[in-house]
This record gives C-alpha cells, structure tokens and sequence, in this order.
C-alpha cells in the first residue's frame, strides 16, 4: 500500500517523540492500543498555568499511518487549550493525511489517545483543587 | 449431507460449544466434513444440491481456521453469547498491559537494531509463556465460569500478544536471512 507524502514526511521525521514526567501535576498521559492491529500509542502533553498546552510528546509502536496519526497531533496540541484539544477529530487527521479507509483506526486512536490525556489531566487538576 | 448451513462452527464438527476442544478431533472431523461436502461428489447433483454442498465446503473451511487457534476460537465463542470484542474499535485497554506493551516493543526494537537473535528467542519464549498464561485464563472464564465480559477482555489482550509474536518471528526470519 502507498502511504500519501504527509504520512511519509510524519514517519520519516518524527515530531516530539518523547516522554514527559508523568508525575508532573502539569502533563496529562494517555495510553491506547487497538487489539486489532496490535498498535500501542502513549501521548503526553503539558499544560502552562493558563492552562495553554505547551508541550506535547509521542510514543507510538505501530505501522506508518499510526506514527504519522500520533506526531501530526502533537504539532496540532501546541498552543491550544485542553477544551479546544479535545475537540480534535480524527476525521481532521485522515483527511490531513489522506489515510485510506482501511487505515482510519489509526487516526482514532490518536483521538482517543488525546481524549485520555486530556482526562488525565483534568483528573490531576481536580484532585489538587478537592487537595 | 448430514450437515447444514444453519448450525455453528462447532455443530458443524460434532465438537461441544466450549473453548477446550480436542485438536486431533477438531482435525479428524475437518477432514471427514470436507471428503463429505467436496464439490467433486456433487458434480451430478441437482443446483440445490451443488450449492449446498459448495457453501458447506466454505463454511467447514473458515469453521476451521476460525476453531482452529485459541484466539479466534475464543472471539467466535464470545460472538455466539452476543458479545463483541471490538479489537478494531475500543482502544481502552488497561494501562498497566499497554505499559507493557510498550516494553516489550522496546526491547523488540532494541534486540532488532543489535542483531541479538537471542534476545530476540527469549522475548519469543516470554511471549509463548504470556499466551499460554492467557488461553488458560479463558478456558476458566469461558467453560468455568462463564464470565464472557472477563474473557473478552482477555481476548483483547490475547490479539496484542499473537501480534507482538507474529512481529518477532518475522524480525528472527529477516534477521536469519540477512
């Protein structure tokens, strides 16, 4: 199968692959792996006191599609608020990199993953505030 | 034909509707079902006949792959009680096993890039030992205690180990050949 250039430019020059300090009361951690294809993609990002997303890292061991799926919405994070990030559709990141239908779980997954982050975070949050 | 197309994967080869089956049986009643349905002993037959005995011979041949390794045994075993285990849909796993996961790709990645063909083995025997841990798992869950939501989060886990395996034996393949 041919990947589209997008995909290949993402899997050739990973963005933010890495890893926060998940302990860090500012960086939400979310895991999600699809049985199907064995895929396993952890996404971290990390938010200023505005609660601005500043940073945000990728680790994903899957095929192309996935690794191109988890560091395009790394770059997307950037600069967004944990609303607006969890707003991210992966409809937006198929189409962005033109995956093929057979290769849509892979841009589900990066939304699921954002959606776990997200939740970790608000999770943290709210624990401090009840603290 | 004694067969029909009505009956499960299961029925079909005379094997009780349960995870633990007798494997010899299960190779033994393949056989038998697929000399009884082969087109070729239809071939003056009526239309219905030949088509009954064609879509026997299809459905007794993905009875068998479907029966014939424990993960898909265990998935088709769950989809006959109504439960789906959404392997391609539900990315929620527990994240101490995708934790995991993520370990054993590590060290897959590492012993890949060093050419240790015996790193490589040991990941393998790890992975034989994991699944095995897990097959005995649904066989309590299924034909015990009939915890299908159990077993199907078992499967799940079960789909990630088969896939890491796969992954490693092609790795020790390449690397072999190289």
């Amino acid at each position: 199968m041919a990947y589209s250039d997008k995909v290949l430019d993402h899997y050739e020059n990973p963005r933010n692959v890495g890893t926060l300090d998940k302990n860090d009361p500012h960086v939400g951690t979310g895991m999600v792996g699809a049985p199907a294809c064995g895929d396993v993609m952890k996404l971290q990002i990390k938010v200023n006191d505005s609660g601005i997303i500043e940073d945000a890292k990728f680790k994903t061991y899957g095929c192309g599609s996935a690794i191109a799926s988890s560091s395009l919405v790394t770059e997307w994070l950037k600069g967004k608020s944990l609303d607006e990030a969890a707003q991210i559709k992966n409809s937006a990141i198929a189409e962005e990199l033109a995956l093929p239908p057979v290769k849509i779980h892979c841009s589900v997954l990066a939304e699921d993953a954002i959606k776990a982050a997200v939740a970790d975070l608000q999770a943290k949050q709210s624990d401090k505030e009840v603290a | 034909m004694t067969q029909s197309i009505t009956q499960n994967h299961f029925e079909l080869f005379d094997l009780p509707v349960q995870f633990s089956i007798d494997l010899d049986q299960l190779n033994q009643q393949f056989r038998k079902v697929q000399s009884e349905v082969h087109p070729d002993r239809f071939a003056a037959a009526s239309g219905a006949e030949r088509l009954k005995s064609m879509q026997l011979a299809t459905q007794a041949n993905e009875a068998y792959q479907t029966l014939k390794k424990p993960t898909s045994r265990a998935r088709y075993l769950l989809q006959l009680h109504g439960i789906d285990t959404q392997e391609d849909s539900n990315t929620a796993m527990p994240g101490d096993f995708l934790m995991l996961q993520m370990e054993w790709r590590e060290a897959m990645e590492e012993a890949s890039d060093a050419h240790d063909i015996d790193a490589l083995e040991r990941l393998l025997t790890e992975m034989r030992k994991a699944a095995r841990q897990f097959q005995q798992d649904l066989q309590q869950q299924l034909d015990e205690n009939r915890a299908f939501e159990q077993a199907s989060g078992t499967v799940r886990k079960l789909s990630f180990i088969d896939k890491v395996q796969a992954d490693i034996e092609q790795t020790i393949s390449k690397l072999e050949d190289a």
